[in-house]
């Protein structure tokens, strides 16, 4: 009676390690963090064309939609999704930030002479503590803010998902 | 005067010294105790991706602003979630971290207690 209950538990062990481990193998180990911040951070930042300190608080507090892109010249993904930047700009509801992030300054412009400009303003962060203020970790993300609200965030490159979703927005 | 003034300028010297160790030291207490999001299993302070780097500095920042320790930590939650402690924070998410394994030591010396009884007997 005792062996048959012990070798009962330690099938439903086995069992129950197995369904674990299971489903841990599906699950992505790509961590988002739950960043609490709703409001748009508040900083002062080069520009990268004027060379001149601008104060976050003049651009996003209008009664507009903005898309912060943090980007820089290095990272690839972010030519992947320049294409879908530039079509973006063309849209009147919306205007796009660029925080370039950790980057040679004469590469960032080589960068942006080739492949255009969708950005109405852009920021340099070089020190990277911008991109920490609005919680982000890597290059590139994208912000879509409203009344100095973020509403969206996306991590990684922009897709025609993203776009969707965007346009959607701000409708 | 001459001694002195050397006196003086090794005071000053050593002052600094320590308040800058100080500061270090904290510094690095802090950055241990950050989960670099973008590296698998490693702390701010171990790593050099981009990301730490800037973690560093900003702490850095902090603390040269006169933010202490918690306030740096609490900081850092709103930006990026408990997740970026090592040290994670009790609340409703985390009571079950912090109590299991009370409670399993505590089960191990029942079964413990309940044996040595036995055998006394």
């Amino acid at each position: 009676m005792k062996k048959g209950l012990i070798s009962f538990l330690i099938i439903i062990l086995f069992i129950f390690t197995f369904i674990v481990f299971y489903k841990g193998l599906n699950k992505t180990s790509l961590y988002k963090p739950k960043s609490e911040i709703k409001n748009v951070p508040e900083f002062l930042g080069l520009s990268l064309f004027l060379k001149e300190e601008k104060d976050s608080k003049k651009i996003f507090n209008e009664n507009k939609y903005y898309l912060l892109n943090i980007w820089a010249s290095w990272c690839v993904p972010c030519r992947d999704e320049h294409p879908i930047l530039i079509s973006l700009s063309k849209d009147d509801n919306l205007d796009i930030i660029g925080l370039n992030y950790k980057d040679n300054l004469s590469n960032a412009k080589k960068f942006l002479d080739e492949l255009g400009n969708p950005y109405k303003e852009i920021f340099i962060d070089q020190e990277g503590i911008i991109a920490i203020e609005w919680g982000a970790f890597g290059v590139p993300e994208t912000f879509l803010t409203y009344n100095n609200k973020i509403i969206k965030k996306f991590i990684g490159p922009l897709n025609q998902n993203s776009v969707l979703e965007i346009k959607q927005a701000i409708k | 005067m001459k001694i002195l003034k050397i006196i003086f300028l090794f005071f000053i010297v050593f002052y600094f010294n320590s308040a800058n160790a100080l500061e270090d030291k904290l510094q690095n207490k802090i950055t241990k105790n950050l989960r670099c999001l973008v590296c698998q299993g490693q702390s701010v302070y171990d790593s050099d991706s981009a990301f730490a780097v800037s973690l560093k500095l900003l702490v850095k920042k902090k603390i040269d602003q006169g933010l202490s320790e918690k306030e740096i930590y609490d900081f850092l939650t709103i930006k990026y979630g408990d997740w970026i402690l090592y040290d994670p924070k009790f609340n409703k998410n985390t009571y079950l971290l912090w109590f299991l394994p009370l409670l399993i030591f505590l089960i191990g010396g029942a079964i413990v207690y309940k044996k040595l009884i036995k055998i006394k007997k």
